[in-house]
């Protein structure tokens, strides 16, 4: 073995930093801050948001439109009565989980990494919960009505029904979207400080201020901060897991073949992550790109993204073969039979096995490391994933209710220009939201890559002078 | 410039607060406090603060959310809503769990927020060492430590002396508005 190789080797087994050596404390702020009190109005961004913002439009357009004539305009009917609408719903859902898992997850099991891409991922997870929770709303079709959902006093004396999952899922969803919204702002108050103190505009100081609400730093302050955030991310970590949970039992407390089944909540939530992940590195990769912030989110970042998809992906794919085998065990004269069958053949024979594809086959190259460490594959598989977990959403709700046991109430679903109108439009408005983020908020928390820093670890004066080594901060190599 | 509301003693790194703020609680000032850009491990202990409620506040606020959550069901639908679906218990309890877990989860959470910043004194716009220039910095790489006037053991001149045997970047009188 040549010497060459050896070190091209070493080189490939190298474990790459959390953090590129080179930063302190006055640099990092300069970075992240700048680009947003500093960095001039780019004609990218600009023409970006109008592109979107006309999507935007569009999606005004259809819900206009729909408000006006109701939900006929939509492909949906007896028996499809739940298209687009819900398939979008639990797709947007699902991509928000995602973020709290990186922000409330991580953070319990003391991953330092999540440092650098918690913020993005959390307002990530706020603009899908506005998207998704635009579905429900307008399938209604009739949405100054939604306040019917809510145990609200009324004059016709009605009061919503506990027992249904329906309304679960409307209390599981508006305090996901509640607490996500707080634990977001939470993080970002110490930011907002240190906005407030470099703006150089004293009107941008005063808005910045304003959010900071005073923030000082105070020990006492920072002491009841962090106990704060970590019973947030406590009490997030089983919220999260509890909302995709509550959105399967929607389909798993009916008895439409197909829905009728106990694996749900965990594929639910395993899928869930699976394209949340896969929509991180979606905007991750340009964002850190656009940014040059190619040193506080490294490959390391995208490389253990990539692990998490890839480990997800295959509890998706146990999902999908466990549905074969249960029918398979139930026997060919049953309904569960039945559906596999029409999965295999029917009809939407080739939404399904584009879900193979997309979900189960093509993430399997994540297996390779070069692929891992490799933007841009990691770009093309993300999006991939993205649709095969549209795809699997579309079957689960389409196949199921086109088909189930009486044949003379069968019947096709075909979407019409107004679901993807709308559709497309919650892509644009997602967007647009992220182009307004990245412009007037750190996109990275400053504080906590502060943290990730040697010299932020105390260490007894005069003992040792500022050394990487006795600062435990293993992760760090490279700073002398 | 108007009455002294404090000394401001400007620190390089973490460490050098930390080894000052136990100095000045170990001499007996009690009323002062330390300032730095992020947490920083052990600080609050050396400024003598060992009193952190936000645990408990969350503890309260979710007992609430929980009783709130089941109170809610249990009184729509066993007594002012009542429906028998096919001779079905009206308390259902295990229907009722999902939403006792949300709403218990909604109001600790809230109540962490709310009590964190409650209890940090929060929104508060104006504090006297905002007058101080440098203090910009204490958000971004630099550490202060504060000893405020009201200390009974506070003397202009004595404390200055006192911090400045503690080797700072600099020391600036905190003014009162």
């Amino acid at each position: 073995m040549s010497t060459d190789y050896a070190i091209a080797l070493a080189e490939e087994d190298r474990e790459i930093p959390v953090l590129e050596p080179g930063h302190d404390m006055a640099s990092i702020t300069a970075k992240i801050s700048d680009i947003v009190l500093e960095r001039p109005l780019s004609i990218g961004w600009v023409a970006g948001v109008m592109f979107c913002s006309a999507i935007v439009l569009m999606l005004g357009t259809a819900v206009t439109y729909l408000f006006f004539k109701g939900t006929g305009i939509w492909g949906i009917n007896i028996p499809v009565g739940w298209g687009f609408a819900i398939v979008n719903f639990v797709w947007w859902i699902g991509i928000g989980h995602a973020g709290t898992l990186i922000s409330a997850i991580l953070h319990l099991l003391r991953q330092s990494w999540r440092n650098s891409i918690n913020r993005f991922a959390e307002a990530m997870t706020l603009f899908a919960v506005m998207c998704a929770g635009l579905f429900p709303l307008i399938h209604t079709g009739r949405p100054w009505l939604a306040y019917w959902m809510f145990p609200i006093p009324n004059t016709m004396a009605y009061w919503p029904q506990f027992r249904s999952p329906l309304l679960w899922d409307v209390f599981a969803v508006s305090t996901y979207g509640t607490i996500s919204l707080v634990f977001w702002y939470t993080g970002l108050i110490p930011d907002l400080a240190t906005l407030r103190d470099r703006a150089s505009n004293k009107y941008i100081r005063m808005i910045y201020g304003a959010l900071a609400m005073g923030w000082r730093g105070e020990a006492r302050h920072w002491e009841r901060y962090e106990s704060a955030y970590l019973l947030l991310a406590g009490l997030s970590t089983p919220l999260v897991l509890s909302v995709h949970t509550v959105v399967s039992f929607d389909f798993a407390i009916s008895i439409m073949p197909g829905w009728h089944t106990t694996v749900f909540p965990p594929y639910f939530v395993a899928g869930a992550i699976y394209s949340g992940f896969a929509m991180v590195l979606i905007l991750c990769i340009p964002v850190r790109a656009v940014y040059n912030l190619k040193d506080m989110i490294t490959l390391r970042h995208l490389e253990n993204a990539a692990k998490v998809m890839l480990a997800t992906g295959l509890i998706v794919a146990y999902g999908y073969i466990l549905e074969i085998y249960m029918a398979w065990y139930a026997g060919p004269k049953s309904i569960d039979w039945f559906t596999v069958h029409n999965r295999f053949f029917g009809p939407y024979a080739g939404p399904y096995w584009a879900l193979w594809i997309c979900n189960i086959i093509t993430p399997q190259v994540l297996w390779i490391k070069s692929v891992r460490r490799s933007p841009f594959w990691l770009f093309i598989i993300s999006l991939v994933v993205l649709v095969g977990m549209w795809l699997e959403r579309f079957v689960i709700i389409i196949l199921s209710l086109h088909r189930d046991f009486v044949p003379s109430s069968w019947g096709m679903y075909y979407p019409t220009k107004w679901d993807w109108m709308t559709y497309i439009g919650t892509l644009g408005l997602f967007v647009t939201m992220i182009f307004l983020f990245c412009r007037v908020l750190p996109v990275i928390s400053i504080f906590e890559i502060r943290m990730l820093l040697p010299e932020s670890h105390v260490h007894p004066v005069g003992a040792h002078p500022v050394d990487a080594k006795h600062a435990g901060a293993p992760q760090l190599e490279g700073k002398h | 410039m108007s009455a002294l509301s404090g000394l401001l003693a400007e620190f390089e790194s973490a460490s050098e607060l930390v080894a000052a703020a136990k100095t000045t609680h170990r001499s007996g000032y009690n009323d002062i406090e330390a300032y730095s850009p992020f947490p920083v491990h052990g600080l609050g202990e050396a400024i003598g603060f060992t009193k952190n409620r936000v645990p408990l506040v969350v503890l309260i606020g979710g007992i609430v959310g929980a009783c709130t959550g089941y109170g809610l069901q249990y009184w729509v639908s066993a007594i002012t809503y009542p429906i028998n679906i096919g001779g079905r218990p009206l308390n259902s309890w295990p229907s009722f769990v999902i939403i006792t877990f949300e709403l218990t989860v909604l109001f600790a959470g809230l109540s962490a927020v709310a009590g964190m910043l409650a209890l940090n004194d929060l929104p508060r716009p104006h504090h006297p060492v905002f007058n101080v220039k440098q203090f910009e910095r204490a958000s971004q790489d630099r550490f202060f430590l504060c000893v405020f006037a009201a200390d009974p053991k506070f003397d202009a001149a004595e404390t200055r002396r006192f911090l400045e045997a503690l080797k700072p970047i600099s020391i600036a009188d905190v003014p009162d508005e």
